[in-house]
């Protein structure tokens, strides 16, 4: 696979979040306004290409038995990172991510990635899937968000388009269900038509 | 009183599958039929509250005196896998009965968000062990009850003709939002 497929494959043909349905509690659960879909996303955007590149270094030196293991504390540590750095830098979006920066270490996207993808391929093509499959987490996270926040509060990002009687709902917990349900049946539709 | 309403809190109110979001990929994986969804419930019961148990005394009596606690999240995930790894190899020597009725599901419960989920929020409670595991077990009965309902509501839905596209994750998903919609209900109940 030339390395600009592997790259793309991420974003639509493979999407972590429509079409694989991977990740899925972070997905549900941040959604509520665009930011923090893609404040989720870039977060484990930056878990998954360094974790991937982690992977892909060391897969000649991890012993096959303990290799999940192996993977389960690269990916922990660039999680503890990610932490810390949000704590300091981005304290507002650290607090409304709340418990789902930590529980990034338990994403199936990122265990899926080091063992279908970094441990049988390069650095670079490791480098690049990650960077795929991420950048395609963060575009299915934000424009599930930011639908979210239009019906549920009448803006996006923050921009408020001056609506009148929004449905509330959508920003509760039932919304995040029904949208995301919705979301993936129009992928279906899209893909059924492309063939 | 505090028990009663802990236990309010995690079946109904704070429902940790319909109004926490964690444990979604079991729910909507193996929610097919009711029998898989009580095994898959029983399994998470037991893991959880061992698992906040040990997370517990690692938290209070190593982490936060060496002061160390942002280590967290690696020495939780690796104590709740290493965990997995020893109730399957306890049970398949003492209970072969329980191993087969769970054997199949505790593999897929290290990744299960819910165990770390309750782990890192029962931490931020500030409870104390008891409370701490009280609250894991109601956490674990709340996640059950969730899925056989669910479960319940699939067996029904394979009975019915769903758009070609709708089919698979979309439509589970959007039988959770109604199912959620219900328990929103509660909301209130219990401050």
């Amino acid at each position: 696979m030339s390395n600009w497929k592997t790259f793309i494959n991420g974003l639509w043909k493979e999407n972590p979040t429509v079409v694989l349905v991977l990740g899925t509690c972070p997905t549900l659960a941040v959604t509520t306004e665009a930011i923090n879909g893609l404040g989720m996303g870039a977060a484990t955007t930056f878990v998954l290409v360094f974790a991937n590149i982690f992977v892909s270094l060391l897969k000649n030196f991890i012993p096959d038995k303990v290799r999940i293991a192996a993977f389960v504390v690269i990916i922990a540590s660039f999680v503890t990172v990610v932490d810390l750095v949000m704590k300091a830098y981005t304290p507002a979006l650290y607090s409304a991510l709340g418990i789902f920066i930590p529980l990034i270490v338990v994403n199936c996207i990122l265990l899926g990635r080091a063992e279908s993808f970094a441990q049988k391929n390069g650095v670079f093509p490791s480098l690049l899937d990650g960077l795929g499959m991420g950048l395609g987490f963060t575009a299915a996270l934000t424009i599930m968000a930011s639908v979210r926040e239009l019906l549920g509060n009448g803006s996006i990002f923050g921009h408020s388009f001056g609506f009148e009687n929004n449905m509330l709902l959508f920003i509760l917990p039932p919304g995040a269900f029904l949208v995301y349900g919705y979301m993936i049946a129009l992928t279906n539709k899209i893909k059924s038509k492309q063939k | 009183m505090e028990f009663v309403s802990i236990i309010i809190l995690a079946l109904f109110v704070n429902n940790v599958v319909l109004s926490q979001f964690l444990g979604i990929c079991p729910f909507l994986g193996v929610s097919n039929k009711i029998p898989t969804a009580v095994g898959m419930g029983a399994a998470v019961i037991f893991v959880m509250v061992l698992a906040n148990l040990v997370t517990y005394l690692l938290y209070t009596y190593l982490l936060v005196p060496m002061d160390i606690a942002f280590m967290q999240t690696i020495s939780f995930i690796l104590v709740i896998a290493a965990l997995v790894q020893m109730v399957e190899i306890i049970l398949k020597k003492v209970s072969p009965p329980l191993y087969q009725a769970l054997g199949i599901f505790l593999p897929l419960i290290t990744t299960n968000c819910a165990v770390m989920g309750t782990a890192l929020v029962a931490i931020t409670k500030n409870y104390d062990l008891v409370h701490n595991v009280f609250y894991a077990a109601m956490t674990g009965v709340g996640f059950t009850f969730a899925m056989v309902i669910m479960a319940g509501l699939r067996e029904q839905l394979a009975l019915v003709k769903i758009p070609k596209s709708m089919q698979g994750a979309s439509i589970v998903l959007v039988t959770a939002g109604l199912l959620a919609m219900a328990f929103m209900g509660f909301s209130g109940m219990v401050k």
